[in-house]
């Protein structure tokens, strides 16, 4: 991903496009700002907020054909916000006497506006505050034009002079009995022609005089030819808005449709083209939603209560203060943060996919200084949760994935995030669990079982029977035995060449047996599998079992009812997660659907490594999930059932029940082993298929790793906290053995000695025993070198 | 760094190699590129340096830390 994409991914996230009433509205009124603002008695902010899209507040309150209000979200539930009504609230309780109106400081240039109707008057007064000369030009005696035509009990008098006064009080201009006259004079043969000799720009916001302007091309519908973005006409200097826009030379008496809410809309537009034309600056540059438009926000409704207003509004209604506070807080507040509300992550970062992703954008292209989106960057699961949620399929995942990868080829990845994962699959793939075999007595396979690495440490004993399954089920094809790591954990990390390495090792492996199916148990390993060795033909056990499997169990596994956990990596395995159900049916269990499952699970935090990279924050992650429920959860992924019962909850693994004989109890709140014993199980798995399938024996284990270490169990504790497994500590002590080099203490006679194997050093404090054992007293580890650090 | 332990409490700690009671001295550590000045115990005759417990997982854990994110 470059960074064009990862800006791409950014402008996916709609959670800051307007809410529908302000992008329906012509001018873009915060009516969702004013509505919170209101909402909590400040009608100061409010009409702040009102003032800064609408000039003429006193006027456009009474008057707005509310354009905004079909749009509401609240439309069916209880009625759309009653938004005029409240807009006058405002006016009427925070519009200061002296209306406080910031000018740019003055400019040469002169701009005339043909016209006081309301875009004229919008124009004028947006111009005016940019410094700008502006003269307006009125052919009656009053500015105003048509709003003098409402009638004076919806509009009253002194509301529409109060406003214009501001015009005034702006410094424009204003020629009142002045027509500008259809002829031109000064030399010039029509009066556009006279007028830009004086003026720099003229706008033309005139009512439906349209023969009287011979300058000015013609559309094929006979109406003024306007540029529709930037309303500049035929001729460069001349913009065009207001009525003059409606009526066709063809059919000059039509009925003319407006609003004073288009009109200041045309008006500010117009003075927006009419300033960058000053200014000699693109005219067309970045215009986009102006207007009314349709916005792309989505806001989920389906948790809000219908709910009507206080009393029914007409534009001659007044709110008192209580009743347009509680008229506020009926609005919605229209937002998506669809995914953050069902992530811990994305809410513990108290943002939002479009703010996250700027901020990695520019974790990324930053070369020095501090980068605070490390962490951030190492805390997602990579679940895709976000992506199923999201209105635009946005995931974080991918964002976050591939943000790993750049973060490792600059060099920024730190070490700490990722190592003790990437050497667990290291050791995986070593002689000391790596493995491939045709099934003892064949040359070739049609079929391979990976169990993957986190089954055989967690289930050693059943990865056996299932395997022995297999080889019944499919007795002619040949079943053999694929045992390693997917390379799940270097995906995870970021880390391209180890999953490099890891795919190279597996398709070796996989062309010696002849291109078998891999059947899979893992989920992990079938996501990855699906997206890194494509051309693999995979299977799921489940799958599988589901179909040649026990059909029908002798006694019920349950008591009670459980609730089955989909792995996130089944998100869009919908057969697996049937299959799965199907044999828990089997079984005999009263099942019960977790609210977010199937398509839409949660991460147990082992994703993406979260575990390693943010430990407070894989707890709550992990916290949420098993709060999901009161009953006991089921699931068919190691990791998830194990990091479930560190949390407490009783869970328990599918392969559990289907292969525990009948009348053994299964401990659902067992805890799975830990680090170093993880270890060793998939050590004696292997040897144990070795002896028992081959008859073949495992390499003799090295020197150190025969020192036997004896550990208390608050010592055992201590080190899988501190994840330091026994063959570190077994390094340490092989090394004091081996150099003398050590602490001693007389008093207590413990030996204390450090050892660094590769990027971290590891201290061990111990006793040695008569036996030739070794009592451990407790072991810990830095990254920091002792001593001057060496070049890399 | 010295701050954050105790060194008295590692009195009767004896270098194994050359059989001497370790001493205080100024030892350097370093991280990604950073190179702190500390005062440890060390073995006034080998050089043997002592890290205690609760500095590697205090302070030492938290300039890792916040080396890593800068
Ligand atoms: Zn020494």
């Amino acid at each position: 991903m470059d960074q064009k994409e990862l800006r791409e991914q950014e402008n996916r996230c709609i959670q800051e496009h307007a809410p529908a009433c302000s992008a329906t509205c012509p001018v873009h009124v915060d009516v969702r700002g004013m509505t919170l603002a209101i909402s909590k008695g400040d009608f100061e902010s409010a009409y702040q907020l009102y003032r800064k899209s609408v000039p003429f507040p006193g006027i456009v309150s009474r008057i707005c054909a509310q354009p905004c209000q079909p749009a509401c979200l609240r439309v069916d539930l209880g009625g759309a916000i009653e938004i005029a009504a409240l807009e006058r609230a405002c006016v009427e309780f925070a519009r200061p006497d002296e209306e406080a109106v910031k000018l740019f400081p003055q400019k040469s240039k002169k701009v005339a506006v043909i016209g006081a109707g309301i875009s004229g008057l919008t124009v004028a007064h947006d111009l005016a505050r940019k410094g700008w000369q502006i003269t307006v030009y009125e052919a009656t005696d009053r500015i105003g034009g048509g709003l003098w035509q409402t009638p004076p009990d919806l509009l009253p008098r002194d509301v529409i002079l109060r406003d214009l006064d501001l015009i005034e009080k702006m410094g424009v201009k204003i020629l009142l009995n002045t027509v500008v006259g259809r002829s031109g004079g000064n030399g010039h043969s029509t009066f556009l022609g006279r007028l830009l000799d004086e003026y720099d720009a003229v706008y033309l916001g005139i009512g439906p005089l349209i023969n009287d302007i011979p300058d000015l091309c013609l559309d094929d519908s006979g109406q003024i030819a306007i540029n529709p973005l930037t309303s500049q006409s035929s001729m460069e200097k001349v913009f065009v808005g207001g009525d003059v826009l409606r009526v066709s030379a063809q059919y000059p008496l039509r009925e003319i449709p407006h609003s004073a809410i288009l009109s200041i809309s045309e008006g500010r537009r117009a003075a927006l083209s009419i300033d960058r034309m000053l200014q000699k600056v693109s005219l067309t540059a970045a215009r986009f939603m102006e207007g009314s438009y349709t916005t792309k926000l989505y806001t989920n409704t389906s948790a809000i209560q219908a709910e009507s207003p206080l009393e029914p509004t007409q534009l001659l209604t007044f709110y008192e203060r209580e009743v347009a506070e509680t008229e506020a807080a009926r609005c919605i507040q229209c937002e998506c943060m669809e995914c953050v509300r069902v992530c811990e992550y994305l809410e513990e970062y108290k943002g939002y996919p479009k703010k996250y992703i700027r901020e990695i954008y520019n974790n990324l292209s930053i070369v020095m200084g501090t980068r605070f989106s490390n962490q951030f960057i190492n805390s997602c699961t990579l679940c895709g949760l976000c992506g199923e949620v999201c209105p635009t399929e946005l995931d974080m995942g991918v964002v976050c994935k591939e943000s790993r990868a750049i973060m490792v080829e600059q060099d920024r990845m730190p070490a700490s995030a990722h190592s003790f994962a990437l050497d667990d699959m290291a050791f995986s793939n070593s002689q000391k669990f790596s493995l491939a075999r045709n099934a003892p007595g064949t040359t070739s396979s049609a079929y391979a079982f990976f169990p993957g690495c986190q089954l055989s440490a967690s289930y050693p004993h059943h990865v056996g029977e299932a395997y022995a399954f297999l080889r019944e089920v499919f007795p002619q094809e040949g079943v053999g035995l694929m045992l390693g790591c997917c390379g799940a954990p270097a995906d995870w990390a970021g880390r391209k060449d180890l999953l490099a390495d890891t795919q190279a090792q597996f398709l070796d492996q996989y062309d010696a047996l002849g291109q078998p199916t891999i059947i899979l148990p893992c989920s992990s390993c079938y996501q990855v599998f699906q997206e890194h060795y494509p051309n693999v033909r995979i299977l799921s056990f489940w799958d599988v079992y589901d179909h040649y499997g026990q059909q029908q169990f002798p006694e019920a596994a349950f008591a009670g009812e459980v609730a089955v956990h989909d792995p996130c990596s089944t998100r869009y395995e919908g057969h697996i997660q049937d299959s799965v159900r199907n044999i828990l049916h089997k079984l005999g269990a009263a099942l019960q659907e977790l609210p977010l499952s199937r398509e839409k699970t949660e991460c147990c935090s082992y994703g993406g490594l979260v575990w390693l990279a943010n430990r407070p924050l894989a707890d709550k992650i992990v916290q949420r999930r098993v709060q999901a429920s009161p009953v006991d959860y089921v699931t068919y992924c190691a990791m998830c059932r194990d990091f479930f019962v560190r949390a407490g909850k009783p869970s328990l693994h599918l392969i559990d029940l289907i292969f525990q004989p009948p009348g053994s109890p299964i401990g659902s709140l067992k805890s799975g082993p830990g680090f170093s014993q993880r270890h060793e199980n998939r050590w004696h798995l292997k040897a144990k298929f070795l002896k028992e399938l081959w008859g073949e024996s495992m390499p003799e284990k090295e020197e150190y790793e025969q020192i036997k270490l004896i550990l208390p169990s608050d010592v055992q504790q201590m080190v899988e906290e501190r994840l330091i497994l026994v063959e570190d500590m077994q390094k340490v002590i092989d090394y004091a053995l081996r150099t003398g080099k050590r602490m001693v203490h007389a008093a207590s006679g413990h030996s204390l000695a450090y050892f660094k194997p590769n990027t971290v050093t590891y201290w061990v404090e111990y006793t040695p025993q008569e036996d030739g054992s070794f009592l451990i007293h407790r072991a810990y580890s830095h990254r920091m070198q002792i001593g001057k650090e060496e070049q890399t | 760094m010295s701050n954050y332990f105790d060194l008295s409490a590692y009195e009767g700690w004896v270098c194994g190699d050359c059989g001497v009671a370790l001493v205080p001295g100024k030892v350097d550590i370093a991280y990604m590129g950073n190179s702190f000045p500390v005062e440890l115990l060390v073995c006034p005759k080998c050089g043997l340096v002592l890290i205690p417990e609760e500095l590697a997982l205090g302070k030492m854990n938290e300039v890792e830390k916040a080396l890593e994110d800068k």
